[in-house]
C-alpha cells in the first residue's frame, strides 16, 4: 500500500513539476522560454478577467481587446528598446483566485501596469493589493462607486460609474415623455448598482416607479413578464448584460407588451439582435445608453470591430472596446514615463502618476482625462436605438442623444 | 542492483538516520532554493512538499514537532513576506485546510454529504462583515446610495470575539438546518443541502431591501481588521528585516496575522478531530456511516450524532468565515458560489475521506493547482505566443496557436480531468484514513463478470 | 416477443398520462386556492391598497385575472424540468447514483441540435422552407442531438463510472463531478474552436416563435394577453411523447424488465442471464438521449444557450426528481411540474404580495423551501417508495 501510495504521489508531484517547470521559466527568467525576452528589457502588463468558466464570454474578450491593443499599439515602447508582453491571468470571478493573481502579479516586477476585472466583486479586493504595491490599474469594465472612491493613486477606470449610467438613463426616459417605468436588473453589483441609480433618478424626475425587482434567471422570464404586463409600464428598463436583457425582451414582445424597452451598455452587442431579433424593433423601440458610439459614426469603432474580428473571428463582446483603451492607456503612460526616465524601465510609481497625468488621452472609446481619484473626468453618453433586427447591421443603429456627464465630485 | 526494488527503497529511506536526513535535506534545499530564487514555482513546492516528508517519514515525534514548527513560524512566514504570493497562497491553503477539515467531519466521518459546505462559511463571513463595518448605520439606504463618512459599529479588535461567535452562529445554524432534514438519506440529503447553500448565497444577495443587512451584490467593504501594534511590525523587521530584504509593510503583516490565526485554528481542528475520531462520538459516527440501520439497532442516537457531526463541520466553517471577512475587508456572494462547495469537497475527497492529513493534504493540492500550477501553464503559452519561437520537427509557430487553445480558459476541464483519474485509480484518496483502507481492501471484488 | 406484446394493456400505457392530468390540476388547484385566499385576506390591508393606488384594482382582481397565464407558464416550465428529471430518475433508478453530469448530457444535445439548423440555416434551406419541413428539420435536429447525447452517455458510463462500480458512494459521485466539469470545457472547446464564440442561438425559422392567443382579460385600465406560445406546446407535447415512450420501454418490454430487475438486484439479474453492463449502458442511452431531447427542447423555448447552460436547469431538474420521489419515472414528472408551478407562482405573485420588498428574485428559495418541507413528511419524496437502504 505503502509503495503505491507513494508511487502516485511521485506522479502528482513529477507531473506537476512538469507543468511549473515549463511556468517558472517562463515567468522567473523569461529567457529559456522567450528566445525574444531578453530579461531586464522586458515590459509586462497583466489582464485579470475571468477566463473560465460562464462568465467567460465577456472575461475572454477582456483579455483579447487588451492583446489586440497591444500588438497594434507597442510599437513607440519597442522602439524604446523594450519587448512588451502581456501576462493574462483568469481570476475565475472569485475574490479569492483574483486576489492571489493580483499578488503573484505584483511579485513580478516587470508588470507595470494591469487591466482588469469585470467583477466588481473581484475588483475590489484585489485592487487592495495593487494600491499596496504602488501598481498602476486601469478598470475596463467595473462600474460600482466603491472602486474610485476610496481615492487610491493607482485605481483609475475609464466607464462610467453606475451613479451616472443610470441617471442618464433615467433621464432620456422623462425626455422622451415616459410616465411609468419597471426596472429590472440582473443581481450583480453592475446590473444592480445602474438599476438602483436609474430608479432614484426616475422618481425625482417625476416619473412612477412600478416595480423593483432582480433576477438571475437566463431563460425563462415569464414569472416576471406577468406583473409587468399587469403594470402595464410606459417603458421597461434592464440594468445588465444583453444575454439576459435581449431574452427578457424577446418573450416580454412576444406575450404583447408595446412599450420601450431601455437598457445600459451591456446591452451593446450584435448578440442582442441575433437573440431578439425583430422584437426590438416593435413596439415603442429598444434604446440603450452606452459610452461607446456607433462604429457608423466613430471610424475608430469600427476599425476596432474589423481588426477585432480579423484576429478573433467574432465580434467583440461588451467591455472589449473599453479594455482596449485601457491597454492603451497603460501603454502610453509607460511610455511617458519612460521618456521621463531617461528611456530606462519605469518604476510602478512613475507609471501610475503617469497614468492619471494622461491629458485628453484619445481611445477609441472616448476622450480621456482622470480627475483626482481616478474617474474620467466628463464621459459622453450616447443614447442608442436598435434599428435593424439583423446582427450585422447592429453598427448601424443610430445615436439618438448625445450626453457629456461629469461623475459625482470626489468626496474624502 | 537486481532485486532492489522500490519497496526496498522506501523501506530503508525509514531506518536509522535516513530518515532524519532526507526531512532537513529536503526542508534545507527547500528554503534555500525559495530564498535564493523567490518567484520559481518549482523551488516553491520543494519547500511546500517538505511538509509530506516530515509527515511520511519515520523519526522521533519531538524531532518531527520542532522541524515542522519551525517551517510553519518562522521559514514559511518570511519567506511568504518576501514573495507575498507565497504568503497568500500558504494562507488559502490554510483557510481551506480549515474548511476541509471540518466537512472531513461531516463527510468523512459521519458519512453525510454535505454539497452546501459554503453555506456555514457565509454565515460566519457576514456576521462580522456586518458588525466589523459600517452595515449597521447603512441599514435604511438602498445600496450604494449611503452618505460618507459613517462610523464603524464596533472596534476592529472585537474581530477576536466574532470568531467565537462565528462558531457558534455557524453550528447553530447547522443546527436548525439539520434538525429538519437529518432524517433524510444519502443523496437526499445531499441535495437539500446544495439547496440549503443557494438559499443562504440567494439571500445574502437580496436581503438588501426592505432593509440594508447584506448591501446585495454590491458586497460590504470596508470591513474592519484588528489593529496591529507598531511594535510587531517593528519587531518582525527587527528580528527577519535582513532575511528579508526589505522593510516588510503593515499589509504583509496583516497577511501573516491571519495565517498564523489560520494555523492556530487548524490546530485546534485537529486536535479536537482526533480526540473525536477515537472517542464514543467518533465510534458512533462510524457505525452511522458504514450502516444507519444497524446503528439504529445498536442503539445510537442517529439524529443526535449526526447534529453533532453537522455543527461541529459547520462551526468550523463560522470561524474561517469570519478571518476571511476580515482578510479580505470585502465580502460579496460571489464568494459563495455552489462552486466552492464542490472546491472543498473535492479536497475532502482527493486527499481521503475521514483522513486528517489527507483533508490538509487535499486542501493544498487543490490551492496549488488552481492559483499556481494552471495559471503558470497558462501564462508560459501566452508567452509563447508573443514570442518567435517554433516546434522544431513540425516547424509550428507559437503565434500561429489559436487563442482559444489557451489553457487557462479550460481549468475546469483539467480539474474535471483529475477528479475523474484519482476517483478510478485512487478513490480512497491520497491519504487514505486507516479504518476506510481496511474496508476498501476487502471490498475489491471484480466488476465483470 | 408476441407473448409480451399481447401483455401490453392499454391502461397500463396510458396510466401515466392520467397520473399527470391528476397532478396538474391538483397542483394547479392547491396553488391557486392559497394564492385566492391570500390575496383575499391582503387585500384588506395595506398591501391591498398599495396595490390599488398603483394600479387602480383589488388585489384579489389581480390575482384572479393573472392567474390563467401564470398557470400556462408553470405548466410550461414544469414540462421543461419533467424532461430533464427523467434522465437524472432513470439512471437513480438503476444505479442509485445521482449523474451529476446530465446536466452536461444536457448540453450536448442543445449544442448538437442547434448547430445542424444554424447549419441548415447557413445553406439557405431554413429559411426557405415550408411550415411542415420546418418541422421536419426541427425532428431530424432533435434526434441527432438525442443520438450523440446518448452516445456520449453511454462512453461516459463506461469511462467514467463503470470501474467505480462496486465503489463506496461518494466514489462515482465525485467521479460525475469531474465528468461535468470535463465536459463544459470541452463542449466550449470544440463550439469556441469553429466560431471564435462558445454561445449559440437557436435560429429564427418556422412558425415556433408565434403565439396561440386565446383572448384578453380587463384588469383596472388595462388588458392582459392570454396565450401560449407554439414551443411551447411543442415543449409539452413532447414531453408527454417522451413520458409515454419512456413508460412503455420500463414497463411493456423485454429490455424494461431486465433495467426493472438490474434496479432490484443487480447480482441476482446477472445471475438469471442478464448481462448487467449492457442493461445499464442501455439505461445511459436511453437517459441521455432524453437528456438531449430536452436540450433540444430547452434551446427551442429559451433561444440562446451556453456550454454552462445545463447547470441551473439541471439542478432544478434534479430538485424536481427528488421531489417527486427520485428513481420513480412518473414521480420525476409530478416533481417538475410542482416545482415549475411553484416558482411561477413565487417569481408572479410574490413582489404584488409583499409590495415589492421581495420579488421573483426569491422564487428559488421558494423552490429549495418546498424541497425541504416535503422530505420532512415524505422522506421519499412525494412518489418514492420507502427503499432500504442498500449496505
Amino acid at each position: 500500500m505503502l509503495k503505491r501510495s507513494f508511487a502516485v504521489l511521485a506522479l502528482l508531484v513529477i507531473a506537476s513539476m512538469i507543468l511549473t517547470a515549463c511556468g517558472s521559466t517562463g515567468t522567473t527568467t523569461g529567457t529559456q522560454a522567450a528566445p525574444a525576452a531578453a530579461s531586464g528589457n522586458v515590459i509586462k502588463i497583466a489582464t485579470q478577467s475571468p477566463l473560465s468558466g460562464d462568465q467567460s464570454v465577456v472575461g475572454a474578450d477582456i483579455k483579447n481587446g487588451a492583446q489586440l491593443a497591444l500588438t497594434q499599439l507597442s510599437g513607440p515602447l519597442t522602439a524604446m528598446g523594450f519587448t512588451v508582453q502581456l501576462a493574462p491571468y483568469d481570476d475565475m470571478a472569485n475574490p479569492d483566485t483574483g486576489v492571489a493573481n493580483a499578488k503573484q502579479i505584483v511579485s513580478d516586477p516587470s508588470i507595470l501596469c494591469v487591466v482588469g476585472h469585470y467583477n466588481s466583486g473581484v475588483q475590489i479586493p484585489s485592487s487592495e493589493v495593487y494600491h499596496s504595491a504602488g501598481l498602476a490599474n486601469v478598470s475596463p469594465a467595473n462600474t460600482n462607486p466603491t472602486v474610485t472612491t476610496r481615492g487610491y493613486p493607482e485605481i483609475n477606470r475609464i466607464v462610467g460609474r453606475d451613479d451616472v449610467q443610470g441617471v442618464v438613463g433615467a433621464d432620456f426616459a422623462a425626455s422622451k415623455g415616459m410616465k411609468s417605468v419597471y426596472v429590472i436588473h440582473d443581481k450583480t453589483a453592475y446590473g444592480q448598482g445602474i438599476a438602483e441609480f436609474f430608479q432614484k433618478e426616475a422618481q425625482a424626475k417625476g416619473m412612477q416607479v412600478l416595480g423593483f425587482q432582480g433576477t438571475e434567471e437566463k431563460a425563462n422570464f415569464d414569472p416576471i413578464i406577468t406583473p409587468i404586463m399587469a403594470a402595464n409600464p410606459d417603458a421597461v428598463y434592464f440594468g445588465g448584460m444583453f444575454s439576459q436583457a435581449a431574452v427578457l425582451f424577446k418573450q416580454a414582445r412576444d406575450r404583447g407588451y408595446n412599450g420601450m424597452f431601455l437598457s445600459d451598455d451591456g446591452f451593446d452587442s450584435s448578440d442582442a439582435a441575433k437573440i431578439a431579433g425583430q422584437e426590438l424593433l416593435g413596439g415603442a423601440g429598444t434604446f440603450y445608453s452606452t459610452v461607446s458610439g456607433p462604429a457608423s459614426v466613430y471610424p475608430d469603432t469600427a476599425k476596432f470591430i474589423t481588426d477585432f474580428k480579423a484576429a478573433y473571428n467574432h465580434d467583440p463582446q461588451p467591455f472589449a472596446a473599453q479594455s482596449y483603451d485601457s491597454m492603451a492607456i497603460c501603454l502610453a503612460a509607460i511610455e511617458n514615463a519612460a521618456k521621463a526616465n531617461n528611456n530606462q524601465i519605469p518604476t510602478r510609481g512613475q507609471v501610475a502618476s503617469a497614468v492619471r497625468a494622461l491629458k485628453d488621452f484619445k481611445g477609441i472609446t472616448g476622450t480621456y482625462n482622470f480627475n483626482s481619484i481616478g474617474d474620467p473626468t466628463t464621459s459622453k453618453y450616447f443614447v442608442i436605438q436598435v434599428k435593424s433586427a439583423d446582427p450585422t447591421q447592429w453598427s448601424s443603429n443610430t445615436i439618438v442623444q448625445t450626453l457629456d456627464i461629469a461623475p459625482p465630485a470626489p468626496q474624502q | 542492483m537486481a532485486g532492489y526494488s522500490i519497496k526496498d527503497l522506501t523501506k530503508n529511506i525509514q531506518r536509522g538516520v535516513w530518515p532524519y536526513v532526507i526531512m532537513l535535506t529536503h526542508v534545507l534545499v527547500g528554503t534555500i532554493l525559495v530564498y535564493l530564487n523567490p518567484r520559481s514555482i518549482i523551488a516553491f513546492l520543494i519547500l511546500v512538499t517538505s511538509f509530506f516528508s516530515l509527515y511520511r517519514l519515520n523519526a522521533d515525534i519531538r524531532f518531527k514537532f520542532v522541524t515542522g514548527a519551525l517551517l510553519a513560524l518562522v521559514i514559511m512566514p518570511v519567506l511568504g513576506v518576501r514573495n507575498i504570493f507565497y504568503l497568500e497562497v500558504i494562507f488559502q491553503i490554510s483557510v481551506f485546510s480549515a474548511l476541509a477539515l471540518g466537512l472531513n467531519i461531516v463527510v468523512g466521518f459521519a458519512g453525510l454529504l454535505d454539497l452546501g459546505y459554503v453555506a456555514f462559511y457565509a454565515v460566519g463571513a457576514y456576521l462580522w462583515a456586518f458588525f466589523g463595518s459600517k452595515q449597521y448605520y447603512v441599514l435604511p439606504y438602498a445600496p450604494g446610495t449611503q452618505p460618507a463618512n459613517l462610523p464603524f459599529l464596533l472596534p476592529g479588535d472585537m474581530f477576536y470575539l466574532f470568531i467565537f461567535l462565528g462558531i457558534i452562529a455557524a453550528a447553530l445554524t447547522g443546527i436548525l438546518l439539520g434538525l429538519p432534514v437529518l432524517r433524510v438519506r444519502g443523496d437526499y440529503l445531499a441535495i437539500v443541502t446544495l439547496g440549503f447553500g443557494e438559499v443562504i448565497r440567494v439571500l445574502a444577495a437580496n436581503l438588501d431591501k426592505p432593509l440594508n443587512f447584506t448591501n446585495g451584490p454590491q458586497g460590504i467593504t470596508p470591513i474592519q481588521r484588528p489593529t496591529m501594534p507598531q511594535a510587531a511590525v517593528d519587531g518582525f523587521n527587527a528580528i527577519f528585516g535582513r532575511l528579508v530584504g526589505h522593510p516588510a509593510d503593515v499589509a504583509s503583516l496583516y497577511n501573516v496575522m491571519f495565517y498564523l490565526i489560520a494555523l492556530v485554528v487548524i490546530i485546534i481542528i485537529v486536535m479536537v478531530t482526533r480526540r473525536l475520531e477515537d472517542s464514543k462520538i467518533g465510534r458512533a459516527w462510524a457505525a452511522v456511516r458504514e450502516d444507519e440501520t444497524a446503528a439504529i439497532a445498536m442503539g445510537i442516537p442517529l439524529v443526535k450524532m449526526k447534529l453533532a457531526a453537522f455543527a461541529a463541520g459547520a462551526s468550523f466553517a463560522g470561524a474561517m468565515g469570519v478571518l476571511l471577512a476580515a482578510s479580505r475587508t470585502f465580502i460579496s456572494p460571489e464568494s459563495f458560489s455552489f462552486m466552492q462547495s464542490i472546491g472543498v469537497l473535492s479536497m475532502v475527497i482527493l486527499g481521503g475521506q475521514g483522513s486528517i492529513a489527507g483533508a490538509i493534504l487535499g486542501a493544498a493540492t487543490v490551492t496549488i493547482l488552481n492559483l499556481q500550477i494552471l495559471q503558470g501553464l497558462s501564462l508560459y503559452l501566452s508567452q509563447l505566443r508573443q514570442s518567435n519561437a517554433v516546434i522544431p520537427l513540425i516547424n509550428f509557430a507559437w503565434k500561429n496557436l489559436s487563442p482559444q487553445l489557451d489553457p487557462a480558459q479550460y481549468q475546469r476541464m483539467f480539474f474535471g480531468l483529475i477528479l475523474i483519474l484519482m476517483m478510478i485509480f485512487r478513490p480512497e484518496g491520497m491519504i487514505p484514513a486507516q479504518r476506510r483502507k481496511k474496508k476498501l481492501a476487502s471490498e475489491a471484488i471484480p466488476v465483470e463478470e | 416477443m408476441k407473448k409480451y406484446l399481447k401483455s401490453i394493456n392499454l391502461m397500463e400505457l396510458l396510466r401515466p398520462i392520467g397520473q399527470l392530468v391528476v397532478f396538474s390540476l391538483g397542483s394547479a388547484a392547491v396553488l391557486s386556492v392559497i394564492v385566492l385566499a391570500l390575496a383575499f385576506v391582503l387585500d384588506y390591508t395595506i398591501v391591498g391598497r398599495t396595490l390599488f393606488a398603483q394600479l387602480k384594482v383589488s388585489l384579489f382582481t389581480y390575482t384572479i385575472v393573472n392567474l390563467p397565464q401564470v398557470l400556462i407558464d408553470g405548466l410550461t416550465l414544469g414540462f421543461v424540468y419533467a424532461t430533464v428529471a427523467l434522465g437524472y430518475t432513470m439512471v437513480y433508478g438503476v444505479l442509485e447514483f445521482i449523474n451529476f453530469a446530465h446536466s452536461e448530457i444536457f448540453a450536448i444535445g442543445a449544442f448538437v441540435g442547434v448547430e445542424i439548423l444554424i447549419a441548415l440555416q447557413g445553406a439557405g434551406i431554413l429559411d426557405h422552407s415550408s411550415l411542415f419541413m420546418s418541422y421536419v428539420f426541427l425532428f431530424l435536429a432533435m434526434l441527432a442531438g438525442m443520438a450523440v447525447a446518448g452516445g456520449a452517455a453511454v462512453t461516459m458510463e463506461r469511462v467514467a463510472y463503470r470501474p467505480l462500480r462496486n465503489a463506496p458512494r461518494l466514489v462515482p459521485l465525485i467521479s460525475a463531478i469531474g465528468v461535468s466539469f470535463f465536459l463544459q470545457d470541452s463542449i466550449r472547446l470544440v463550439e469556441s474552436l469553429t466560431t471564435g464564440q462558445f454561445n449559440r442561438i437557436f435560429p429564427t425559422f418556422g412558425n415556433f416563435d408565434n403565439r396561440l392567443v386565446f383572448g384578453k382579460l380587463p384588469m383596472g385600465t388595462t388588458e392582459i394577453p392570454l396565450g401560449i406560445p407554439i414551443k411551447s406546446v411543442i415543449v409539452i407535447i413532447a414531453a408527454l411523447l417522451m413520458l409515454i415512450g419512456l413508460n412503455y420501454l420500463v414497463n411493456a418490454t423485454k429490455v424494461g424488465k431486465a433495467i426493472r430487475s438490474v434496479a432490484q438486484d443487480r447480482s441476482t439479474a446477472s445471475l438469471m442471464g442478464i448481462n448487467v453492463n449492457r442493461i445499464i449502458a442501455i439505461t445511459f442511452l436511453v437517459g441521455g438521449s432524453l437528456g438531449g431531447a430536452a436540450g433540444l427542447l430547452y434551446a427551442l423555448k429559451f433561444t440562446r444557450i451556453d456550454p454552462y447552460v445545463g447547470f441551473y436547469p439541471g439542478l432544478k431538474a434534479f430538485t424536481a426528481a427528488v421531489l417527486g420521489g427520485i428513481g420513480n419515472i412518473t414521480g420525476a414528472l409530478l416533481g417538475g411540474i410542482v416545482l415549475g408551478m411553484l416558482e411561477t407562482f413565487a417569481g408572479a405573485y410574490l413582489s404584488a404580495f409583499t409590495m415589492g420588498a421581495a420579488g421573483s428574485e426569491y422564487k428559488d428559495i421558494f423552490a429549495f423551501g418546498i424541497l425541504i418541507l416535503v422530505l420532512i413528511f415524505r422522506p421519499n419524496g412525494l412518489l418514492g417508495e420507502n427503499v432500504s437502504q442498500k449496505a
